[in-house]
């Protein structure tokens, strides 16, 4: 009989090797086809696996974003209650990505980038990943309300939802503008940082929410651009595979334009100081003009390298952490806000 | 990849114990996170 053995130490996973000929069970991990009929035996998931079922990367801007909502609130907070009100958030978001990555096994082994993810790769079993991610995500909600306040906890609870079924379960796979209304849901962590803070939605929770929400599609688009073939394969409806390239990029360049203003608005109308209004005028022109740069495709050698885009996108994430660093150094510099 | 019944056993115990060490250590973390939160809303 043929055995399969796979898992995480083993330097190669689902390679099939020739054992004696005695009868017995295949050994590997979920969603590995073995060449027998034999019954299977599965490999656990490993603890790494469940981490990275959080998408690590992503959590560090989500906390990132939360914190500075929390540090730009007036008024001072309880560091313990601070701190739980970033742990919940980046649980909630943790949960959130991993009931993301639970419906979407299929379509992610079908893209290059997230085929090695634990379930497309079959290191765990969709179960498991579909409990662990209501658990943290139930667990989140409660601790922030029981800890924090229960308004933070409601817009956490709203926002997972809104990842996890509007956007991931409704809206990706049905319509080009996902990301423009899925954008919301990466838009919360700010405001629900703020509202831990001072237990209320004033204007400027609601400009951070915008100004996520208007950087979201120019940040995804750009990437969308680079990667289309992957979105393509997995018959996902991104804006340069539905719309095209000249589409696209037109529209990456009118959210840069809208972003401008939009960033200014808290230092106009919501308090934020001249350190802000400073950083958030310099970042955001930058912004618009690799945008521009986008736009205008000329069809030489750095284009078809898609350099543009990738300048952008690299951009983006940068743009997103200096501006919200910007508006924390203007509240504990210059004690705006 | 070749390997035996016996080396799959020990794969799995390995992944199982750290497992348990990870959810062991991520109890006892929030135990005294809801000590300190406890503390600090009495506090208030």
């Amino acid at each position: 009989m043929v055995a399969v053995y796979a898992g995480h130490a083993l330097p190669q996973r689902g390679v099939g090797i020739a054992l004696p000929p005695e009868p017995g069970p295949a050994y590997s991990a979920p969603g590995i086809m073995t060449a027998t009929t034999a019954p299977t035996l599965q490999l656990p998931a490993d603890w790494r696996d469940f981490f990275a079922l959080t998408k690590p990367r992503v959590m560090s801007l989500v906390i990132f974003t939360g914190l500075c909502g929390l540090l730009a609130a007036p008024g001072p907070v309880d560091p313990i209650l601070g701190f739980t009100a970033i742990l919940c958030i980046a649980l909630g978001a943790g949960g959130a990505a991993a009931l993301n990555q639970w419906w979407e096994t299929d379509l992610d082994a079908k893209m290059k980038r997230t085929a090695n993810r634990p379930l497309p790769s079959g290191r765990m079993d969709r179960k498991a990943a579909r409990d662990f991610g209501i658990a943290l995500s139930a667990a989140s909600v409660l601790i922030l309300g029981v800890a924090v306040g229960w308004l933070a906890a409601a817009i956490l609870a709203i926002s997972i939802i809104y990842y996890a079924v509007i956007y991931t379960i409704w809206l990706k796979p049905r319509t080009p503008q996902n990301i423009v209304i899925g954008g919301g849901a990466g838009a919360f962590p700010p405001m629900i940082g703020w509202i831990a803070a001072t237990g209320e939605i004033t204007l400027m929770p609601v400009l951070l929410f915008a100004i996520i929400f208007f950087w979201t599609p120019p940040h995804f688009w750009a990437l969308a651009l680079f990667v289309e073939t992957d979105y393509a394969a997995a018959g996902i409806p991104m804006m340069p595979v539905v719309a095209g390239h000249h589409s696209t990029r037109r529209q990456i360049l009118v959210y840069a334009v809208l972003l401008l203003p939009l960033s200014l608005a808290p230092f106009w109308f919501a308090g934020a100081g001249p350190v802000y209004g400073g950083a958030a005028l310099l970042l955001s022109g930058l912004f618009l003009l690799l945008a521009l740069r986008v736009a205008v495709f000329r069809g030489g050698a750095a284009d078809m390298d898609m350099r543009p885009e990738k300048r952008l996108f690299a951009y983006s994430v940068l743009y997103l952490f200096v501006l919200f660093a910007a508006l924390v150094a203007d509240r504990w510099i210059m004690g705006s806000v | 990849m070749m390997t035996t019944p016996d080396e799959f056993e020990t794969q799995r115990r390995k992944i199982i114990q750290g497992r348990n060490r990870m959810l062991g250590l991520v109890l006892a973390g929030f135990a005294v996170l809801f000590f300190a939160i406890s503390i600090a809303k009495m506090s208030h």
